[in-house]
């Protein structure tokens, strides 16, 4: 959709931070099963959000340079760090029932915990999903049209404000998925918006811009270099990831997968 | 020797041939118009002479030295510069500003940074001359988005003459103007083309200012060059005016 | 950024020598006026003006929004800890001297890889390898303390003959203040004769229109590296200015979001401006330590400001007042 978020990792927070509330404190007495089932409640509020942020901050810019983008989304990680603060307080929220629930098993020598395998099917789900909608649905296919040439779009009969603001909700759908699913395994903590967007801009880099293959890809890479990183070279890891993006983006500007602009 | 010369000059995108083959012949001194309908391959021709993209294959070769691997600026120090059909300016400089970059470019004096730009007197002074020639000497303090349209193109015309080439190419300068306009363009373009001897190619539609102003025409078609010759020779050659007579409207 | 209309050079007129004199006799008696915690805090907001002024060349000349800067600015403060930790030096010029070696090297290595990019990706990438630098100094912790950082203590200025005696604070408020400004303002001499220089101006034909340049003979990858060279430079010494006077480098400084402090600085100045970066670090700097200490949602107010600026006043502090003064005269003219 060309727009850059960068309070897009707020977005994946609050997720987190709803989910975790409500799953971990407000009903942490419920049965389990019910429990699962809240696990995207982050997302959706994530979502509300996003409708809310894309007509009023950041429709005003689709006209100005991209780089205002930048500007105005900054100041809005900025706002939702201290409301994530205010509204939760500064203490870490968890919800680690629902990852131990379901214990682990073995593969081989290894432990490796059941949970994980909600996340990544879950992941793997709204990888199809995304795809399937952007790239099989006529949605999808306005969507496309809208993000190349919004004032031809406009010019066919798309409601092209609609169309907008429905793929930026879907986004931010994903990105309090994203928290929301991860929480269980790791507690909601301060911070974790800002740190997560950095990895999703690499993610992104690396598997190309405009490209739902290319992010999957580049997740997909970018988690198991921060394992290694983790195992081997704990103190670069996190350099390491950062080195790989700057790679990537001077070998192939466009990414793996990216078509270049 | 021709001035510049280009062998079997190619360039594809994709499928589509925009160069093909072409052997494109100028003479010094001449002023060529260069015609053909819309995708005939003009501008494609202009852009990988000037160097704004490499060819796929063929050569270039400027009074006999080939060129077709120098970058944009080495094309610049060697003679050859061009202005943009759509109007490409530095906005938010004055028109002044516009036509002393290049200049200033042309000396080599835009890696000084330890010295303010305004201590550069013949700098300035070669700017305003130009802008006189162009006449565009009044709004010289405007930046360069506040002037109409027939003088944005002028200064185009503008910055790439200040760059004081041997081959200048202009890309449809009338385009988007008033008839009146127009004439007034090609009235100064040509008066301070031929004044210096600077060698030029107009890609052109308007046909009444093709056979006005040019001593030869070269008319394109799908990538090829059509026909070769002067304004009598390409008034009566029937392929070119039963191919252009529809798609050139002026 | 080409879409703000408004022109970038200005001339020199004796107006603009006169509030300039001004200003800097201003600045020079504010000790005498005010008191010391006054005086050390302006000293921050010269610093920081340094470091804006260094990215104003990328962002309002070059047309280059650099998320990344913080990089630079921690830099110059890490070379400084560093130099006082392993070689125990205490002169504040070899701490500039390194600082600006250092910045050197961090500005080639990163503007080599970014100077081919424009736009978002090279926002992005300047983040991301400023990111680097930051997670170096967080890890390798037995170099550079972690994230409890490393202390620097007051350094001697010109050569060693000042150095503090017992009272810090009078040193800070007064020879290191008078030392940071006389860098300020050479600093803005230096960054006012680039911008208005040859090189100046085909910096802005760059960033008007790439093309346009390309084809009047610029090369543009050398001229936006030679830019981001010497906006490295500019923060870096901002940032070892900074660490004296703070008395402790951390991590903070290289995380990202510090890098969109010193950006919002320029905005709220007005980034098309030459004195927008420096009226928009100062009053920052002010806002700053206003709102920190007027409430722990401090970040959330200064976020608002800025959504508030880019929506209605993009051309920041300097550009509105221009404005109001402009209709007044005309108002008064009529």
């Amino acid at each position: 959709m060309r727009i850059v978020n960068l309070a897009h990792g707020n977005l994946y927070a609050i997720g987190a931070f709803v989910t975790a509330s409500l799953v971990g404190n407000w009903l942490a007495g419920t049965r389990t099963l019910i429990l699962y089932f809240l696990l995207p409640a982050g997302a959706f509020v994530a979502a509300a959000i996003g409708a809310v942020l894309e007509p009023t901050l950041l429709r005003p810019f689709y006209r100005r340079a991209e780089e205002y983008q930048l500007l105005v989304t900054f100041g809005l990680l900025m706002i939702l760090e201290d409301a994530v603060r205010f509204i939760w307080g500064p203490y870490p929220l968890s919800a680690s029932t629902l990852f131990s629930e379901l214990g682990s098993f073995s593969i081989g020598d290894a432990i490796y915990p059941t949970y994980n395998l909600l996340v990544i099917a879950t992941g793997g789900l709204a990888a199809v999903f995304l795809w399937a909608f952007v790239y099989r649905t006529r949605f999808g296919l306005l969507l496309r049209a809208t993000a190349q040439d919004m004032r031809r779009a406009s010019a066919l009969g798309v409601n092209v404000n609609r169309v907008y603001v429905q793929a930026f909700t879907i986004g931010c759908f994903m990105a309090g998925l994203g928290g929301a699913i991860v929480v269980p395994g790791q507690s909601a903590v301060l911070g974790m918006g800002v740190e997560a967007l950095v990895l999703a801009f690499i993610v992104v880099v690396i598997g190309g811009l405009g490209s739902l293959e290319g992010a999957l890809v580049g997740a997909l890479i970018v988690g198991i270099f921060r394992e290694i990183g983790i195992t081997v070279f704990p103190e670069i890891e996190l350099a390491m990831l950062y080195l790989i993006a700057a790679f990537v983006l001077l070998v192939r500007p466009a990414g793996l997968f990216g078509r270049p602009a | 020797m021709n001035l510049l010369e280009t062998r079997k000059l190619t360039k594809y995108f994709g499928d589509t041939h925009a160069v093909d083959n072409v052997d494109f012949k100028v003479g010094e001194g001449e002023v060529v118009a260069l015609i053909g309908a819309n995708g005939a391959g003009k501008t494609s021709l202009v852009n990988v002479i000037s160097g704004f993209f490499p060819p796929d294959s063929g050569q270039i070769l400027f009074r006999g030295v080939d060129v077709t691997n120098l970058r944009v600026d080495e094309r610049i120090k060697a003679g050859i510069a061009r202005s943009f059909q759509i109007v490409n300016l530095f906005d938010q400089l004055t028109l002044l500003d516009n036509v002393a970059l290049s200049i200033f470019s042309r000396e080599d004096a835009t890696k000084t940074l330890w010295l303010v730009a305004d201590r550069f007197g013949p700098v300035w002074q070669e700017a305003v001359d130009i802008l006189r020639q162009f006449g565009l000497e009044r709004t010289r303090a405007i930046v360069a988005g506040g002037i109409s349209q027939g003088e944005r193109k002028l200064l185009d015309v503008a910055v790439a003459y200040a760059l004081r080439p041997q081959l200048l190419f202009l890309d449809e300068p009338t385009s988007g103007v008033s008839t009146r306009d127009k004439a007034q363009i090609m009235d100064i373009v040509t008066s301070v083309v031929r004044s210096r001897k600077i060698t030029a190619v107009i890609i052109e539609h308007d046909m009444d200012i093709v056979f006005k102003y040019s001593d030869r025409i070269v008319a394109m078609q799908d990538g090829k060059i059509l026909a070769d010759g002067t304004p009598d020779e390409i008034r009566r050659n029937k392929a070119v005016t039963n191919t252009l007579i529809g798609a050139v409207d002026a | 950024m080409s879409t703000v209309a408004i022109p970038l050079t200005q001339g020199l007129s004796i107006k603009t020598v006169a509030w300039a004199v001004l200003i800097a006799a201003a600045l020079a008696l504010l000790p005498f006026a005010v008191g010391e915690y006054q005086t050390i805090l302006l000293a921050y907001g010269l610093i920081f003006a340094i470091a804006a002024l260094g990215l104003n060349l990328l962002l309002g000349y070059t047309g280059l929004l650099s998320f990344g800067h913080a990089a630079f600015f921690g830099t110059g403060a890490y070379v400084v800890a560093l130099m006082v930790k392993y070689f125990h030096v205490q002169s504040m010029e070899l701490f500039l001297l390194g600082t600006v070696g250092a910045s050197l090297v961090v500005a080639f290595l990163f503007g080599f890889v970014s100077v081919r990019y424009t736009k978002i990706f090279f926002s992005i990438l300047n983040l991301a390898l400023s990111q680097v630098l930051w997670s170096l100094a967080y890890k390798f912790y037995w170099v550079t303390g972690g994230s409890d950082g490393l202390r620097v203590p007051t350094p001697t200025l010109l050569g060693g003959a000042i150095g503090v005696t017992d009272d810090k604070i009078h040193f800070l408020s007064h020879a290191y203040y008078y030392y940071v400004l006389v860098l300020f303002l050479a600093c803005v001499l230096v960054m006012w004769v680039i911008v208005h220089s040859p090189f100046g101006k085909a910096l802005q034909a760059i960033r008007d229109n790439e093309t346009r340049a390309r084809f009047v003979g610029i090369r543009i990858r050398q001229y936006r590296l030679v830019a981001y060279l010497v906006s490295g430079v500019f923060t870096g010494i901002a940032g070892a200015l900074w660490v004296p006077l703070n008395g402790l480098t951390t991590p903070d400084i290289l995380y990202w979001p510090f890098s969109g402090e010193i950006v919002f600085m320029c905005v709220l100045g007005g980034f098309q401006y030459f004195t927008g970066p420096i009226v928009g670090a100062v009053v920052f700097n002010y806002l700053k330590s206003w709102v920190v200490g007027a409430t722990t949602y401090w970040q959330a107010l200064l976020g608002i400001i800025l959504v508030v600026l880019v929506l209605a006043l993009p051309t920041g502090i300097v550009g509105t007042a221009k404005r109001i003064i402009d209709k007044a005269r005309r108002a008064a003219s009529a």
